[in-house]
């Protein structure tokens, strides 16, 4: 046994085991951090693989990104995980028996036509590097399903943000478009109006004796 | 090729088990929509590795990246399934404050 196929062993074994921990672990924290581990597992049989690119791709945008969005929302989320787990082993004889047909079959059909065990030496790979290959690939022959790809996250970032925001009452914000539309006139009224003129009114009578500092007031 | 030797074979193997253990997983978690997305992601994950293998044994060295253009895209996609779930659970405990996929009756169906 070579030290590729021990390996190949190891990744398998901690995947599989990894990922039957996602489905049976009894809290969800627990299940999502089996899947963190099963990603990472499978990242690392993907560099066996020479899809380097694809391996860091996987741990970046899975363990960085998607794993870290799962625990948020399950730890944002008040879930009693006993409630949901009734009746967990009830459906546990059909999925077992249904899991281990497929994976049976599976196996019979794959293993007879596939072994193929010396993956062909590409060249241009080893020259240009497997980042390099799948760049040249893909803004060349792929471009524009790389395009509609882009358009399709950008989708899914207004779908998340318009189903998760929530308009809140007891806030006083304003609203920025409003405050933009206002102009002067809405605020502020001018009233043209005649000057109201006071006419020096001649004092009718002046009093008889007039005090001392009536001119200063 | 030798007995020991890791061919191509293990690899897809590997995914179908994968396969079928998040098919299992999704018999069991019946209730709890936040496994059930995760073994949907588990299934998404096997389908990747046998993509992988395949480009990395196929003869043809001119059609061998699109192996892993696919897994590309279906990484991107997967992404922003997960995104979008997870915003509907978020919205649906909201409203229901359960996740249990077999209370959510309201379409009488």
């Amino acid at each position: 046994m070579t030290t590729i196929s021990a390996l190949f062993y190891l990744f398998s074994t901690v995947l599989l085991a990894s990922s039957f921990g996602v489905i049976t672990a009894r809290s969800t924290v627990h299940a999502a951090l089996f899947l963190v581990l099963a990603f990472f597992t499978a990242s690392c049989l993907w560099m066996m693989l020479k899809a380097e690119f694809l391996a860091i791709a996987l741990v970046l945008v899975y363990v960085g990104a998607v794993m870290v969005l799962f625990l948020f929302v399950v730890m944002m989320l008040d879930i009693n995980t006993e409630e949901l787990r009734v009746g967990f082993w009830k459906a546990f004889p059909l999925a077992a028996l249904v899991g281990v047909l497929i994976a049976l079959e599976m196996a019979l059909v794959l293993m007879g036509g596939f072994r193929v065990a010396d993956a062909p030496v590409d060249l241009q790979a080893l020259k240009l590097g497997n980042t390099r290959m799948l760049g040249i690939e893909v803004y060349t022959n792929y471009l524009y399903p790389l395009q509609v790809a882009a358009v399709l996250l950008l989708v899914a970032i207004i779908a998340a943000i318009a189903l998760t925001l929530r308009e809140r009452k007891d806030t006083k914000a304003i609203d920025p478009n409003l405050a933009l539309r206002a102009r002067k006139a809405d605020r502020l009224r001018i009233v043209k109006m005649a000057p109201v003129i006071e006419v020096a009114s001649v004092p009718p009578a002046p009093p008889a004796e007039p005090a001392k500092d009536g001119g200063k007031a | 090729m030798n007995i020991g030797d890791v061919s191509l074979a293990h690899y897809l193997t590997l995914g179908g088990m994968l396969f079928a253990l998040s098919v299992v997983g999704i018999f069991l978690n019946r209730r709890n929509l936040i496994v059930l997305l995760m073994a949907i992601e588990l299934m998404l994950l096997a389908v990747n590795m046998n993509f992988v293998a395949f480009s990395h044994y196929l003869p043809l060295a001119q059609d061998r990246m699109a192996g892993q253009v696919f897994v590309f895209f279906i990484l991107t996609v997967a992404a922003a399934e997960s995104a979008i779930g997870l915003a509907i659970l978020v919205v649906l405990f909201r409203n229901r404050a359960t996740i249990a996929a077999d209370e959510l009756d309201a379409l009488k169906g």
